[in-house]
């Protein structure tokens, strides 16, 4: 099964301020053992919310608003899209990533995992199944390019 | 015990097994002997942990402990010394260094492809290959094994421990096979490979969904050996192979179970993570193999080629018969050439396809195989020669044992016409 692994923002990253060069090679190493462990199909880290904008829906409305965003602790800073074999199994790889230390304060790491097609079952039609993935296809989102 | 501690164990013995056991295999140059070292720390752990909680780094906690019970158990068990002594080991070896902290990761990876090659050494046959490796490297327990192949547990079990009995009877070295025996060396593990990914791939609804799981299992030791063995092209062209064909899991059976051809799926459903990957694998393997590439790097182009369509129209037919023709080259076979007719007949019309089925029905072992007829009977249709298409039809459907296939041939020849 597949799980989507979200770092948080810290202020560091909400500043902007890049890894380290020792950061970077204590993630990296860290990023090596999942592809040497053969689970991890993509990582990407993500950029400060002042390069973000958010659009709010209410009724008719739809309102831009630019970033930065002032709840840090809330905020994504990056993400891992990993196979395992249990939500167990992913606990206990992510519980050894250093992000702490390049985070350097205390953060979380939330694991959630992926819906698939066999998840909506009831829910929805055969139509509408196909409806989605045809439009996930279409779309072809970033976050696919492995 | 608390059930999460139990689980945060398993989970934690997923991740160490494979590198916990060629570690000691490598000290004991014994794999049997060090999956009984490496249970021995299992055992530990389950004792120790739910109290204690899991250690910080559980990987070096049950090497030691693995190590440290070897001693308890050379103390009290002159057998045990006496089989050590004679696979080469002495007591130093467990003496001084016991306790300390194992050196991290130093030339694990290696150790990893050691027994990787030993669990697939050809000594085994290739049951015994399939599920070794599987213990040894997928992390799989013995009953997991036997509900993913349909078999009493009793039987996996007998056969694991006779594959290391053979394997301690001939000797078979620890180590990674050099100049010629490699390419045979890792065909066989590419074998064992591909042999877990088709048993997961043939799963059908209503299985046990250990048995699906296989696909996962066997990309996953794909991704590690291609991790392991960079150079090799063959890996990475076989992780591609599995890569592609595991894009298409969810398009390939309808609501029912029932199979979902290729021209008919519904390529929005395809994987476009693993299609990516899929692709970016081929890349490298293509680059590897250069002029000369292998019939796994051959089959990835192949699934390729279908992968990079988005309509069924859109297939690039030529390049695909072109590359069954490199493919019946490098490993010729009777099921490859019926695949290379329909590539033709796609690419080129349905003459030049029922021009090479003509020469095929020479092989004896395509004579009671249903697709020969099924096939050319839809070579003739195309060609609007109905009568003759309705007796391959007929034949196809007397042929196959599978009842829902048989009603579709049926089906067809009925549509031929009186």
């Amino acid at each position: 099964m597949r799980f989507m692994v979200i770092t948080k923002a810290t202020a560091a990253s909400e500043a902007g301020v890049l890894p380290s060069a020792e950061d970077f090679e204590t993630m990296g190493a860290f990023i090596e053992e999942l592809v040497d462990a053969g689970v991890l199909l993509a990582a990407e880290g993500i950029g400060p919310s002042s390069t973000g904008v958010r659009i709010y829906f209410d009724g008719e409305r739809k309102t831009v608003i630019d970033g930065p965003f002032t709840e840090t602790k809330e905020l994504i800073a990056g993400f891992y899209l990993v196979e395992m074999k249990s939500l167990e199994e992913c606990v206990e790889w992510f519980k050894r990533c250093p992000i702490q230390k390049t985070a350097g304060e205390p953060t979380n790491i939330e694991i959630r995992r992926l819906y698939t097609a066999e998840d909506f079952g009831e829910e929805l039609s055969a139509e509408q199944r196909e409806a989605v993935a045809r439009r996930e296809a279409d779309a072809d989102p970033a976050y696919r390019s492995a | 015990m608390p059930t999460d501690t139990h689980r945060a164990i398993e989970a934690v013995w997923r991740i160490e097994a494979p590198r916990l056991l060629a570690g000691l295999a490598r000290l004991v140059r014994d794999v049997g002997v060090a999956e009984e070292l490496a249970q021995d720390a299992l055992v530990a752990a389950l004792e120790q942990w739910p109290s204690e909680g899991v250690p910080g780094n559980p990987g070096a906690w049950l090497m030691t402990t693995a190590k440290r019970r070897a001693v308890d158990r050379i103390r009290r068990n002159e057998t045990f010394r006496r089989k050590l002594e004679e696979i080469g080991r002495g007591l130093p070896e467990f003496g001084p260094d016991v306790g300390v902290t194992v050196a991290e990761d130093d030339g694990i990876g290696d150790d990893l492809l050691r027994l990787m090659f030993v669990a697939c050494h050809p000594v085994l046959s290739t049951e015994a290959r399939v599920a070794l490796t599987l213990r040894l490297l997928g992390g799989l327990t013995t009953g997991e094994i036997a509900r993913a192949f349909l078999v009493p547990e009793a039987t996996v079990a007998q056969r694991i421990v006779r594959a290391k009995k053979t394997l301690a009877d001939a000797r078979v070295p620890f180590e990674v096979p050099r100049g010629a025996e490699l390419a045979a060396r890792l065909s066989s593990v590419l074998e064992v490979v591909y042999v877990i990914f088709n048993e997961g791939y043939s799963a059908t609804a209503g299985d046990d969904w250990m048995r699906p799981a296989l696909c996962e299992d066997a990309l996953r030791l794909g991704r590690v050996l291609a991790r392991l063995a960079p150079r090799e092209p063959e890996v990475h062209g076989l992780v591609a192979l599995m890569e592609i064909q595991a894009s298409r899991s969810a398009a390939r059976t309808g609501p029912d179970g029932e199979p979902i051809l290729l021209a008919d799926q519904n390529r929005a459903r395809w994987d476009r993570v693993l299609i990516r990957r899929g692709l970016a694998a081929l890349e490298r393997a293509e680059a590897l193999a250069g002029d000369d590439p292998g019939p796994y790097v051959l089959q990835a182009a192949i699934a390729a080629c279908h992968a990079r369509a988005r309509r069924f129209a859109d297939t690039d037919w030529e390049r695909i018969a072109g590359l069954y023709e490199l493919l019946a080259a490098a490993a010729p076979s009777p099921v490859v050439e019926l695949n290379r007719a329909v590539a033709l007949s796609m690419a080129y019309g349905p003459e030049s396809g029922l021009a090479l089925l003509d020469q095929l029905t020479a092989f004896a072992v395509l004579r009671d195989y249903h697709l020969l007829p099924s096939v050319r009977g839809d070579f003739l249709v195309r060609l609007g020669r109905r009568d003759e298409a309705r007796a391959e039809f007929e034949r196809a459907a007397s042929l196959t044992r599978n009842e829902r296939e048989r009603a579709l041939l049926l089906g067809r020849a009925a549509a031929c016409g009186p």
